[in-house]
């Protein structure tokens, strides 16, 4: 029979969950309320929480003044792209790994953490001279590669751990009855590797939703994604907060839709193996 | 299955390649359109600018100029300052072309004319170029040739709230002094009610704290070098200046003011909380706005002060529009800024928006205009703001470089947001103000011999 947890013991772990919860989540609540803010309250040296005059005029200004769905199908494209290609190649490359590991393996998956280790600035005057030549410049083909190389180690180690621990056996009675390369991958580690797959798929999209230096630096009027939609809105001189967070709110709604519905695949993909 | 399963990976990748191909015909470069006998050229700029009202306005007037050039369209690039002059700087650089038009500080200008960046531009008599404010032309011109037109200028000043000031039983002088502007400030600040004697830029950065700092150091006979290039951070002068500013807002500045910036002060100033300011001439039009300032109709100007040495803490800057080398669409884009820069745009503009809100600090036509006058009761302060400061003798003593709150070398951006640090670091209190001035010179010494400009003794 199991021991029931003291009460106590719940309340306490709730209280400490709803805080943490609450202070991870307080930064996106305030762009939020500030976005429904006029520029003078926003900038309030004594801001209100909820008792200000609400308006949408926020919104309403950034809609006229911005093409927004030009912005946002440019991240659709730039986030599924990338991750559709770095699927592609992750995909074998962390099956390879992980079935038929040379002593090589290990120091090659740590070679590939290495790289996200490099600051993307330090690459950057290369990478733009490649890309002028190659006419990559502000095309969303530019950033599917960029984008797709720079989270690629990232799904590559997502996905080593998963298959890691799937069964050998299961992947040796199916060769057994004499299934190639293609058809183990296809038929017998995928479908049981969905849930890893989908976390590793989920987080490389948010990864590339979410990514500014790169979307800032080699995409100027026709692939700016939605990073580059709010980075037009801070200004130098003037009040800019409230149209600033309308922008924002306006670009990471879809991703936090998003992330909302398949929060269990990404808990379950990202915690999975920490525990067994 | 298997082949279901492989049509709808390459369908996948197909429609993500062809959809990443896509993108770069949304908006062509230069396309041609009708029948190909008769094609007709269409040209699209790119410019690149910041985010700020005069710019957003005259993205939304640009049909004036496109109903009028057909063959030719505008894509904006708006951008953060910074983002923009880092993303600008590694296009032209690397002469990546992508950008036709380019939006820069009066910084820039020399320093980027002087490495091949720009294209010099050369109007017809009807732009009038001997209209263009003397101090701003002079800013935008490099051996001779101007580099760049300016789009919006402005000096700096004192703004100051007229009831406190009759309150203290004060009197503005003509020309305030720094000595006046200390004993005004504590004579004002009544903390219980949030009233601050003063509010001056804290923030760390080149273009924050170290614009005021820099020019109030040249109104206490500072400089940033000596003729041999020696940082000159040691000396009494950068002492006085640096004290003086330290203490003030210690004594009668806002709480937290080392991360207050323009904006910042801006909006303490309109919600009644500063008594004084010193910051740019373009702040003018905000605090007197009744529908952004609740201090609108209690507000003076004065000169920026001075420490009696004969030169004050004004400073100069402009928002200019370029054309880099890169660029092939050269005619187009001078086309375009002939526009934007024009008389014929103010006229524009007050016609839209009202007199109060055209470009200011750019035409000496636009001082002499008794429209303008009337709609904005700063201009004058303004233009004497502009005239008061000087690019090329910036300082007491000789320099160097161009430049009022800034040396015009391709260094000064690093060092300066160094030097900002330390002295946003002494208003904290976490370090002395000489123990500031020791770091800003050891800091200045070695970047400037590791640039080459003297080797250590």
């Amino acid at each position: 029979m199991a021991r029931r947890t003291p009460v106590p013991r719940i309340v306490l772990t709730s209280v400490v969950a709803w805080t943490v919860g609450l202070v991870i989540f307080f930064p996106i609540l305030w762009m939020l309320l500030t976005s429904f803010k006029t520029e003078l309250a926003a900038f309030s040296a004594s801001p209100s929480f909820l008792f200000f005059h609400w308006t949408t005029e926020n919104y309403v200004a950034v809609w006229t003044r911005s093409n927004y769905l030009e912005y946002a199908w440019n991240s659709v494209v730039i986030s599924l792209g990338s991750t559709l290609v770095a699927l592609a190649i992750a995909v074998p490359a962390a099956w390879s790994m992980a079935f038929s590991p040379t002593r090589r393996t290990r120091g090659i998956l740590m070679w590939m953490l290495s790289t996200k280790m490099l600051p993307p600035v330090g690459v950057l005057v290369p990478i733009y001279l490649l890309y002028r030549d190659a006419g990559l410049l502000d095309t969303q083909l530019g950033l599917v590669i960029v984008l797709c190389l720079s989270n690629l180690p990232i799904m590559v180690w997502l996905l080593f751990n998963y298959f890691k621990d799937i069964p050998r056996d299961i992947l040796e009675a199916a060769r057994m009855d004499g299934a190639t390369i293609g058809k183990e991958i296809v038929y017998i580690l995928a479908p049981m590797a969905v849930p890893g797959i989908a976390s590793a798929l989920l987080l490389n999209v948010i990864l590339a939703w979410n990514e500014a230096f790169w979307s800032l630096n080699l995409t100027s009027s026709h692939a700016a994604p939605l990073t580059a939609f709010i980075a037009s809105y801070a200004s130098p001189e003037g009040l800019f907060w409230a149209k600033l967070s309308a922008a924002s709110t306006m670009a990471i709604a879809p991703i936090l839709v998003l992330g909302w519905f398949c929060q269990k695949q990404l808990v379950r993909g990202l915690t999975f193996g920490a525990v067994k | 299955m298997k082949k279901f399963v492989y049509l709808t990976l390459c369908a996948t990748i197909a429609a993500a390649l062809s959809a990443c191909s896509g993108g770069r015909d949304a908006g062509s470069t230069a396309t041609t359109s009708g029948k190909a006998s008769a094609a007709k050229h269409t040209t699209t700029l790119v410019i690149a600018t910041v985010n700020n009202g005069d710019m957003i306005r005259m993205q939304k007037l640009t049909s004036d100029f496109t109903n009028t050039h057909p063959d030719i369209k505008l894509k904006w690039v708006t951008l953060q300052e910074n983002v923009l002059r880092q993303r600008v700087t590694t296009d032209i650089a690397t002469r990546g072309g992508q950008f036709d038009i380019i939006t820069i500080g009066i910084y820039e200008v020399p320093i980027w004319a002087k490495r091949g960046w720009l294209k010099p531009l050369t109007f017809g008599a009807d732009y009038d170029v001997s209209d263009l404010l003397p101090k701003i032309r002079a800013a935008d011109t490099y051996q001779g040739k101007l580099y760049a037109a300016p789009f919006y200028g402005e000096g700096s000043m004192l703004m100051y709230r007229t009831d406190l000031l009759k309150k203290a039983g004060l009197t503005m002088p003509a020309q305030p002094s720094w000595n006046f502007v200390v004993k005004a400030a504590k004579k004002m600040t009544d903390k219980k009610d949030g009233v601050y004697g003063i509010c001056l830029r804290g923030k760390a950065g080149w273009g924050e704290n170290m614009a005021l700092i820099t020019s109030m150091a040249n109104a206490f006979g500072a400089r940033w070098f000596d003729m041999h290039w020696h940082p000159q951070f040691d000396t009494p002068q950068w002492k006085a200046a640096l004290q003086t500013y330290v203490n003030v807002m210690k004594q009668a500045g806002p709480p937290g003011a080392a991360s207050n910036g323009f904006n910042e002060n801006l909006a303490l100033f309109n919600a009644g909380h500063c008594a004084m300011w010193v910051d740019a001439t373009v702040a003018a039009s905000f605090i007197s706005d009744p529908k952004q300032s609740t201090v609108a109709g209690h507000v003076g100007f004065a000169p920026a002060p001075n420490d009696g040495k004969g030169k004050t803490t004004g400073w100069l800057w402009a928002w200019n529009l370029a054309i880099p080398a890169s660029s092939k669409k050269t005619a187009d884009a001078q086309e375009f800024i002939a526009w934007a820069t024009s008389k014929h745009y103010i006229d524009l503009v007050a016609a839209k928006d009202g007199w109060a809100n055209v470009p200011p600090g750019t035409r000496t036509s636009l001082y002499d205009n008794p429209e303008y006058l009337k709609a904005a009761p700063f201009a004058k302060q303004t233009l004497d703001a502009i005239d008061g400061a000087d690019t090329h003798h910036p300082t007491v003593q000789p320099v160097p470089y161009v430049g009022v709150q800034y040396a015009a070398i391709p260094e000064f951006q690093a060092i300066a947001t160094t030097v900002g640090q330390d002295f946003s670091a002494a208003l904290t209190g976490s370090v002395s103000v000489d123990q500031a001035l020791r770091n800003a010179q050891a800091a200045t010494e070695r970047e400037m011999q590791r640039a080459g400009y003297y080797k250590k003794q």
